[in-house]
């Protein structure tokens, strides 16, 4: 069977929708179901933070000044340069610029990388000072240091399902640049673009939250360290 | 700027399709940068009890800024925007509830809380 080849445009509307918007739309929408799942997945650890830390505060003010405050808001910088680097790219793709959209995800996918290495970084710093909890866990200084492992506990747990979220995304962003280096996307349709953009947005969310509240408890204490 | 407008002529009809220009996203990237160091600032000076309340509220606004322009849904359908309310809602329940709750325990003088 010689099927007659259709230029890639015209079959990017599949038949079940009326149009191309009510197509976007429907991926919107269901893309943002499947985001509001994944607020209530990370709710779950948010409420369990919330919860130790009002029964425990002066163990996870002293315990969270072991963090480093500078690391912290480098790498939440890094991570909002990526949401601007993965915004451009969903922009470019609106407008066809081809080259443009692969050099932007590449530069999401780069600077996502900086932001992983710093944190393995952050937690080889921690492995070797002992505050990973376990049997040789040990906090140098701590206020009631026997409830500073819940803090380290959510630490490891927060930021951990962060960095899972931010790995799939880089195998989905690898993909991603490239079929857009063979020119899969174009101007009129680039859904996949666009929802992956709400993905690694979402991700640079949880951290937005992640990096005052795992890092920035009674600081004054400590000051700029 | 001509392609631009190119671009939204070519689909006037189009409202998903809106494309934000580049200036809002370089603004509200600025705006975020910002945001993160005067929050980590912010965090050495003691504020008491409020030092929660500056560092949550600074990351809300964030946060607000990244869901309504990068991700699009300023400009998105309107259903967008009620799953994304609802989806809140129900986050705002799960914290809230269950912190009212511990929150409260103490006030009732019952043995064992």
């Amino acid at each position: 069977m010689a099927s007659p080849t259709i230029p890639h445009e015209e079959v990017t509307l599949r038949h079940h929708f009326a149009n191309d918007e009510q197509q976007k739309d429907a991926s919107t929408i269901g893309m943002w179901v499947f985001l509001v799942t994944e607020i209530m997945f990370f709710g779950g650890l948010f409420l369990a933070y919330f919860a130790y830390r009002q029964a425990y505060p002066a163990a996870f003010a002293s315990a969270s000044n072991k963090t480093n405050l500078w690391l912290g808001a480098a790498n939440t910088t890094v991570l909002i340069c990526s949401s601007l680097t993965m915004a451009m790219a969903v922009h470019s793709a609106a407008l066809g610029k081809r080259k443009l959209l692969v050099a932007f995800l590449v530069a999401t996918l780069l600077l996502g990388g900086v932001f992983l290495g710093v944190k393995a970084y952050e937690y080889h710093d921690k492995w070797v000072h002992h505050e990973v909890p376990g049997a040789h866990f040990e906090c140098e200084g701590c206020v009631d240091a026997g409830h500073a492992p819940l803090f380290f506990s959510l630490y490891f747990g927060m930021t951990g399902l962060h960095a899972t979220h931010m790995l799939v995304g880089f195998v989905i962003l690898v993909i991603l640049i490239v079929q857009s280096a063979k020119g899969k996307y174009t101007a009129k349709w680039h859904t996949p673009i666009e929802m992956f953009g709400l993905y690694w947005h979402f991700v640079d969310i949880v951290w937005i939250f992640l990096f005052p509240l795992l890092y920035l408890i009674d600081r004054s204490k400590t000051g700029l360290k | 700027m001509a392609h631009h407008d190119n671009h939204m002529a070519d689909h006037s009809e189009n409202h998903s399709e809106h494309i934000v220009p580049v200036r809002v996203y370089i603004l509200v990237f600025l705006t975020l940068i910002v945001m993160t160091w005067v929050t980590a600032f912010v965090s050495t000076v003691d504020l008491g009890r409020l030092n929660v309340f500056v560092a949550l509220s600074i990351a809300i606004f964030k946060a607000s800024l990244v869901i309504l322009f990068f991700m699009h849904v300023k400009y998105g359908a309107r259903l967008t925007k009620f799953i994304v309310l609802a989806g809140l809602y129900w986050l705002i329940l799960l914290l809230f509830i269950a912190m009212v709750d511990l929150w409260t325990r103490g006030w009732m003088g019952v043995p064992g809380r």
